[in-house]
C-alpha cells in the first residue's frame, strides 16, 4: 500500500458533500465472456469532479459503456444506484433520459441526419420523458445558434450531417454541444482529450466548466494530465486491470504524473 | 422538414392504419376476364369505337404473352380469372358537386388524410380520387381551369378531349410493352388525366389517391400527363388498400409526356397493404411508369417512396429523345417481413447532351428481398450523353437481402455513365450513439433510415414528405430487436 487510500476506502465522499448522485459498488462486467471490470467501487457525490486514470486496457472505456448501457458490456455482479435508482435495470435510452450523457471517445457518423436535427430530436425525446412541452423548430434553431456560437461551433456544423467529415476537434465541439443542449446531470468523459488540439481542448473545458453546478456530477475518463488542468477535479481514481486501486485528491494525479502507473502494478493482480 | 420521430410516437402500434374496408354497395361486373367483361368496362364507360377496339387488341396479343419471370420475385401463379375487373361505387347519376358524392366514400377520404374538401385548398393541392375502378371526385377543377389546365378522371377525358386522349393515349406506353402494361391496356377502368397548355406554371401540387377497397377486385388504373411547351406541373399519387388474407393486383400504366422545355414532376407514396408479418395478403403491384423528354431541353423527374404491396415490380423510366433534357429517378423502397420488391429504372438516352440521374436508397428487414434493377442505355447519336447513378442499400437484420443489378448500355464514344454502388448495416455504434442521446431503439432505426433516405425524401413536396418520413417509421417498426 502506498501513502495513498486503498481502493475501498475514501471513495470520494468528503465532508460537507451531498448524497452520492452515483454510488458503483464492486462492479464486475464481462464483455465477450471475458472479465474486464473486476470490482469497482466509486462513490460520486452531487457537484463533484471526478477522474478516472488509468492505462491502457486497464477498464476505462468498458466503465463508460457499462454505465451508459451499451448492448454486450454485461455486468455480472455488484450494483450501479443513480439517484436512488437501480441503474443496470434501465435500458440505454431511460438512462440518458434520466439525465446521464455520454460524450464518446470517437462519435460515430450518422450520413444524412443534420446536425441540428438530431440534436432537435434527442432534446425533444428527453423532454417528451419529463413530460416538458417539445421545442419547436424555430425555438430550437435559436437556442441551438446561441449554444454554438458559445462553443464555437460552426453554424454549418448543425447543417450538416452528424460527425460527417468532422476533424477530432469538431467532433469533440459538437459533442460538447450536446451536452449543453441536452443539460445532464452526470457527464461522462470518455477520453474526450484525447486526439484534441489545445483549443479545441480549452472549448471543451469551457463547456463542462460552465455546466459545474451543485447538483451536476462529472465523471472525466482520461489517461492524460491536459484536461486536469483545466476542469478542476475533486478526486483521482486509479484503475488497473479491472480494479481500483487507489483514491484520492488532485495531488494523485501529479504523483502519477511524475511515477507512472508501475507503482500499482502489484496491486492489480 | 420536422424530424420523423414526434410523429412515429403518436403513431406507435399502429402496424397498417389503413386497412379498414367501407361498406359501400358497389356494382360490379361478373368475376373473370373474356371479351364481353372488356366491352362491358367500355360501354361502361361511353368509350369511342377505337378505344374498344384498342383494348380488344391489346386483351388478344395479352392471351398469348407470358408474364415475366426475370425479375427476383417469387408469387404463387395469379389465377386472373379469380379477379374482378370493374368495381364501381354505386350511384344513380354521376355526381355534379362534392355534395353529392356517397358521404361514406367521403369519410373514407378522410380516414386516408385525402384533403379533398375546403381543406385541399389550404394545403394547396387539387386531388383526383379513384376508388376501385372509378374515379370520384376531382377537387380543384374551375380553379385549374381558369389556368387552361385539364385535371380530371380518364373516362371523362376521353369524352371531353378525345383528340387529346387518342393523341397521346399509349404513345409512350405502347399496348405491346409487357405483360401488365398490355393486360392494363385491355381492362384499365380509370385513372387521372392532366393536360397543361403551352407556358403554364400549375399553381398546386395535383394529386391523386388510389384506393382498393372491393373484395377480389384488381385495380388497373391508367394516367396520362402532359405538359405542353414550357409548361410546368408537379403530380402526386398516394396509394392504400383494405387489408385482405387473399392477394389483389394493381397493374397501373402510368405515361408522361413533356415537350420543348417543359417539366413533369411526378412523386408516388406507395403503401399498398403490404401483407401480414407471415406473409400472408397483400398488393402484388405490377406497374409500368414511363415518361417521355419528347421537346428539346424537357424534364421529367419521378420520386417514389415505396414502403407497401407485398410485391412490388416497377421501373419509372424516361426516354431522353429531346436534344438537352433531363431524366432523373429518385427511390426509397423499404421492404420488411416477406415483402419482395424488384424496383428501378431506365434511361434511355437518346438525344444529345441528355442527362440523367438515379439516386435509389433500398432498405431491407425481417425475411424481405430488395433488388434495384436499371438500365441505362446511350443510343449512338447521344453525343455527350451524360449519367450518374448512386444505389445504396441498407440492411437490418441478417435474414433480408438486398442486391443490385444495373444494365449500362453505351454505343457511343462521348458518352459518360458513372455508377456508384454501396451497401450498410445500421451499426452497433450508431444505435448506441442514437439511444445514449435518449431515443428509444426504434426511434433511433427512424432517425438513421431517413437520414439514409435524405436525399430522397427532399425531393417530395413538402406537405408530403412529412407523411413519407412517417411511412419509413412505421413501415419499420417492430423489424428491430
Amino acid at each position: 500500500m502506498t501513502t495513498m487510500s486503498g481502493p475501498n476506502e475514501g471513495t470520494g465522499s468528503r465532508d460537507g458533500a451531498g448524497a452520492p448522485l452515483l454510488a458503483i459498488r464492486d462492479l464486475h462486467a464481462t464483455v465477450a465472456g471475458r472479465e474486464i471490470l473486476k470490482g469497482i467501487d466509486i462513490v460520486v457525490p452531487a457537484g463533484e469532479v471526478h477522474v478516472v486514470m488509468g492505462p491502457n486496457g486497464a477498464g476505462k472505456s468498458t466503465l463508460s459503456y457499462v454505465l451508459a448501457g451499451r448492448d454486450g458490456y454485461e455486468p455480472t455482479q455488484g450494483e450501479v444506484v443513480y439517484q436512488g435508482q437501480d441503474l443496470l435495470a434501465m435500458k440505454t435510452e431511460e438512462r440518458a433520459r434520466a439525465g446521464i450523457f455520454l460524450a464518446f471517445q470517437s462519435p460515430v457518423e450518422i450520413p444524412g441526419v443534420t446536425g441540428v436535427n438530431f440534436l432537435k430530436t434527442a432534446v425533444n425525446a428527453q423532454r417528451r420523458a419529463r413530460g416538458e412541452s417539445e421545442l419547436d423548430a424555430m425555438q430550437f434553431l435559436k437556442l441551438a445558434r446561441r449554444k454554438a456560437k458559445e462553443l464555437d461551433v460552426g453554424e454549418e456544423m448543425l447543417r450538416r450531417s452528424v460527425n460527417s467529415g468532422f476533424s477530432g476537434g469538431e467532433k469533440k465541439r459538437y459533442e460538447a454541444l450536446q451536452m449543453t443542449l441536452l443539460e445532464p446531470r452526470l457527464m461522462i468523459l470518455d477520453e474526450t482529450d484525447s486526439g484534441l488540439d489545445f483549443d479545441a481542448l480549452k472549448t471543451v473545458a469551457q463547456a463542462v466548466n460552465g455546466m459545474r453546478s451543485p447538483d451536476r456530477s462529472i465523471l472525466m475518463i482520461t489517461h492524460h494530465q491536459r484536461l486536469l488542468d483545466l476542469i478542476a477535479p475533486d478526486c483521482i481514481h486509479v484503475l488497473i486491470d479491472g480494479r481500483i486501486v487507489s483514491t484520492g485528491d488532485r495531488s494523485l494525479a501529479h504523483e502519477l504524473e511524475k511515477s507512472g502507473y508501475a507503482q500499482f502494478a502489484g496491486q492489480a493482480a | 422538414m420536422s424530424s420523423g420521430i414526434e410523429q412515429v410516437r403518436s403513431l406507435a402500434d399502429q402496424a397498417y392504419k389503413y386497412g379498414f374496408t367501407t361498406e359501400i354497395e358497389a356494382e360490379a361486373a361478373p368475376k373473370g376476364l373474356n371479351e364481353d367483361i372488356i366491352r362491358f368496362i367500355s360501354a361502361k364507360k361511353g368509350e369511342p369505337e377505337w378505344l374498344l377496339e384498342w383494348r380488344l387488341k391489346a386483351y388478344r396479343l395479352w392471351l398469348t404473352q407470358e408474364e415475366p419471370v426475370w425479375p427476383r420475385l417469387h408469387h404463387a401463379p395469379i389465377d386472373y380469372q379469380d379477379s374482378y375487373y370493374y368495381s364501381a361505387p354505386k350511384r344513380k347519376d354521376g355526381p355534379k358537386s362534392l355534395d353529392e358524392v356517397d358521404p361514406k366514400l367521403l369519410e373514407t377520404y378522410e380516414k386516408l388524410g385525402v384533403p379533398l374538401q375546403e381543406r385541399a385548398r389550404l394545403a394547396g393541392v387539387a386531388v383526383d380520387a379513384v376508388f376501385d375502378s372509378v374515379s370520384v371526385a376531382t377537387t380543384y377543377r374551375e380553379k385549374l381551369k381558369e389556368h387552361g389546365i385539364i385535371f380530371t378522371s380518364m373516362s371523362e377525358a376521353v369524352r371531353e378531349h378525345p383528340e387529346l386522349v387518342r393523341k397521346y393515349l399509349g404513345s409512350v406506353v405502347p399496348y405491346s410493352d409487357n405483360y401488365f402494361a398490355t393486360l392494363n391496356t385491355a381492362v384499365f377502368t380509370d385513372g387521372s388525366f392532366v393536360y397543361v397548355p403551352p407556358g403554364v406554371r400549375c399553381p398546386m401540387e395535383l394529386s391523386t389517391y388510389f384506393r382498393i377497397n372491393a373484395e377480389k377486385t384488381g385495380q388497373f388504373e391508367r394516367t396520362l400527363i402532359i405538359a405542353d411547351k414550357g409548361a410546368y406541373v408537379s403530380y402526386l399519387e398516394g396509394c392504400t388498400a383494405p387489408m385482405r388474407d387473399e392477394n389483389q393486383l394493381h397493374a397501373a400504366v402510368v405515361e408522361l409526356v413533356a415537350l420543348d422545355d417543359a417539366e413533369i414532376k411526378y412523386s408516388t407514396v406507395q403503401n399498398w397493404y403490404p401483407g401480414d408479418a407471415e406473409g400472408k395478403g397483400g398488393i402484388y403491384n405490377f406497374v409500368t411508369k414511363r415518361g417521355a423528354c419528347r421537346g428539346r431541353a424537357s424534364r421529367i423527374s419521378w420520386t417514389q417512396v415505396e414502403t407497401g404491396s407485398a410485391i412490388t415490380w416497377k421501373y419509372p423510366s424516361c426516354i431522353l429523345q429531346g436534344d438537352d433534357s433531363v431524366g432523373e429517378f429518385y427511390s426509397v423502397a423499404i421492404t420488411s417481413n416477406y415483402q419482395q420488391a424488384d424496383t428501378g429504372t431506365k434511361m434511355i438516352h437518346i438525344g444529345r447532351n441528355t442527362r440523367s440521374r438515379i439516386i435509389s436508397k433500398g432498405i431491407s428487414a425481417g425475411h424481405a428481398d430488395n433488388t434495384y434493377r436499371g438500365l441505362v442505355r446511350v443510343q449512338p447519336k447521344a453525343d455527350g450523353a451524360r449519367n450518374f447513378t448512386q444505389c445504396d442499400s441498407l440492411l437490418i437484420g441478417d435474414l433480408c437481402g438486398a442486391h443490385t443489378t444495373p444494365y449500362i448500355e453505351s454505343r457511343n464514344p462521348t458518352a459518360r455513365v458513372e455508377h456508384e454502388a454501396s451497401t450498410s448495416k445500421i451499426s452497433e455504434d450508431q444505435l448506441f450513439y442514437v439511444r445514449q442521446r435518449g431515443l428509444s431503439e426504434e426511434e433511433a432505426v427512424s432517425l438513421i433510415v431517413n437520414g439514409f433516405c435524405r436525399e430522397v425524401l427532399q425531393q417530395l413536396p413538402m406537405e408530403f414528405a412529412v407523411e413519407a418520413q412517417k411511412l419509413v417509421a412505421i413501415s419499420l417498426e417492430g423489424s428491430v430487436g
